[in-house]
């Protein structure tokens, strides 16, 4: 089976981690690094979003968990079973939900879910079967052909394949991709019911709302190297900004040189001054903004405070050279 | 050992074959009893006997094997290539089984195929021309060596071709003319002297030889050769299977 150069572990799995990636790297025949060496512990009972640009690796670090593509260095574990010396215990607590829609086109519903659940070595569990494909509202589709289903319905045979053999930890790879707004906020609803029944999940997204909505902790990968790994609240807090504008009554040209010192932009029509500060710090400067402003006539009809959202942390992280990052 | 993943692959399988009954099992006995009709019961008739053996009954052996081979390699290379080809290969791939148990999944489901077509089309044989079987339980596993061994060979085509010709190529190209040239329809003692020993050197010559020899007791070559020359073709060929798993060669980038 799959041959993976190791390297002795570096670092022991902390006690609550579920998934311990050390060290994993992945170069192609061709020479592209995929993944720069990653060190990753998934934590037991945890949503962890994987989030990155196209090409970033995040399919491929998810392939190597999983045991379809060999790893170039590294070790990985599966609720303490090595990927690949002690795979069969490692592979039986992991499902998987590919990005691309590949079914069994001539088989039915009930037939290819009996399939997966036999592939991972479990006996037959008609009851089991029955909750998992009545929880994904497929139980009267139980009969039909997958070839006859709409895709997002596809989408849902292929969670119920992976939850067949009632894994510990469930991989979703771009679990949106090309579903509608409501399946989508099914599919948030089931990951979270699946989350309070013990299931650890980790998922790829392009969205970044879905990261936002459900995970637990976020990790960014960029060009083959996970930027970081962070709790949600926690990278929010402190990548977040938040940002004061105010519009102003008269128009300006430019920001009188007595404000040059502040964090100020003002936009080019000269109606809306914007004002960034940190949301980490103790003293917004707000209150002195205003004062030095109306030591300067400058007067403002509105103002309104926004905060930076997940997407635009994460668009700053992967823009941003590696030695800027926080 | 995962028997519930193998039972699983095994009726995946199966099931494969009694959706596509006509294709997979009555197509080529339908074909078989037309060579039957055509060169059994037609010209057979006005055909003098081989070995003493009559020349409707001579063919038997041999034109089990042609299906036989075909059909083996055909089912265990379009098992496997299917879900390379949709892409479902992930599951299999990602599952707690060893490539032994991916093999005795696939190529046992390929060769009981095989095994029920030759059965039938033996009891299709019965219909045009009077056969005896010398040794019954010699035939019985000289079809299931052959069904086993072939099927392996389907599966490594199977695992190597990356589009649907690659699938067609060795059965048409290869096989079916080996098989043909290999004494399904005539003693290789009929060859002139230097083509026989050229013959020697077509596997397919030891298959139907074999086969034959369980049926007539009259063989080309010894039974024992066949026989060994069979069970080294599936070793090599389990070999091979082996290999891929472990280098990941065409599964795993």
């Amino acid at each position: 089976m799959a041959v993976v150069e190791s390297s002795p572990p570096r670092t022991a799995a902390t006690p609550d981690a579920i998934v311990s990636v050390r060290g994993v790297g992945k170069t192609y025949k061709g020479g592209f690094e995929a993944l720069k060496r990653i060190d990753l512990e998934i934590r037991r009972g945890e949503i962890l979003a994987l989030l990155g640009p196209n090409g970033a690796g995040k399919t491929t670090l998810i392939s190597i968990i999983c045991g379809i593509v060999n790893a170039s260095a590294g070790t990985i574990s599966a609720d303490g079973h090595d990927i690949v010396r002690d795979y069969r215990a490692a592979r039986a607590t992991i499902g998987l939900v590919p990005q691309e829609l590949h079914t069994d086109a001539f088989e039915s519903v009930l037939s290819t879910l009996r399939f997966s659940r036999g592939l991972f070595g479990k006996a037959a569990n008609p009851e089991y079967l029955e909750k998992i494909l009545r929880d994904l509202s497929l139980w009267d589709k139980r009969n039909n052909k997958i070839m006859t289903l709409s895709g997002g319905m596809k989408r849902r045979v292929m969670i119920a394949k992976a939850l067949a053999h009632e894994p510990k930890v469930l991989f979703l790879d771009e679990p949106s991709a090309g579903v509608d707004v409501e399946l989508r906020h099914d599919m948030w609803q089931m990951v979270r019911r699946l989350r309070e029944s013990g299931t650890t999940i980790i998922l790829t997204t392009h969205y970044i709302e879905e990261a936002e909505e459900m995970a637990d902790r976020i990790g960014v990968i960029n060009k083959g190297e996970l930027i970081l790994v962070e709790d949600k609240h926690t990278l929010m807090r402190k990548l977040g900004k938040k940002q004061l504008t105010l519009s102003l009554q008269q128009t300006m040209r430019e920001i009188p040189p007595g404000l040059a010192g502040l964090p100020l932009e003002l936009s080019a029509d000269g109606a809306t001054l914007v004002y960034t500060f940190d949301t980490q710090s103790e003293e917004t400067g707000i209150a002195g903004l205003l004062r030095r402003l109306g030591e300067h006539g400058i007067d403002f009809k509105d103002l309104q405070s926004s905060e930076s959202s997940l997407e635009e942390i994460f668009v700053s992280l992967v823009h941003k050279p590696r030695g800027d990052r926080a | 050992m995962n028997i519930h993943g193998i039972r699983a692959i095994y009726r995946f399988e199966m099931a494969r074959t009694f959706r596509t009954l006509m294709q997979s099992i009555a197509s080529p006995v339908l074909s078989t009893a037309l060579y039957f009709i055509v060169f059994g019961a037609a010209i057979g008739s006005r055909m003098g006997d081989i070995d003493g053996t009559s020349y409707g009954a001579f063919i038997i052996p041999g034109l089990i094997m042609l299906s036989l081979l075909g059909e083996s390699i055909s089912n265990a290379s379009f098992g496997i290539y299917m879900p390379k080809w949709a892409g479902t290969i992930y599951e299999l791939l990602s599952a707690p089984v060893s490539w032994l148990e991916v093999v005795i999944g696939y190529v046992g489901a390929a060769a009981s195929k095989s095994v029920i077509l030759g059965l039938l089309i033996l009891l299709t044989a019965r219909f045009f021309v009077d056969y005896e079987i010398l040794h019954p339980l010699w035939m019985f596993g000289f079809l299931v060596l052959t069904s086993v061994t072939f099927s392996l060979f389907g599966f490594i085509i199977g695992l190597w071709a990356d589009d649907f010709q690659k699938l067609q190529v060795i059965p048409l190209m290869v096989i079916t003319p080996l098989t043909f040239l290999g004494g399904a329809f005539y003693s290789i003692n009929m060859l002139p002297p230097f083509w026989q020993k050229v013959t020697l050197f077509n596997p397919v010559v030891y298959l139907i030889s074999g086969f034959r020899w369980s049926f007539t007791g009259r063989a080309d070559v010894h039974i024992a050769v066949s026989t060994g020359i069979t069970l080294g073709f599936l070793l090599i060929c389990l070999a091979i299977v082996w290999w891929i798993f472990r280098s990941g060669w065409k599964l795993r980038s």
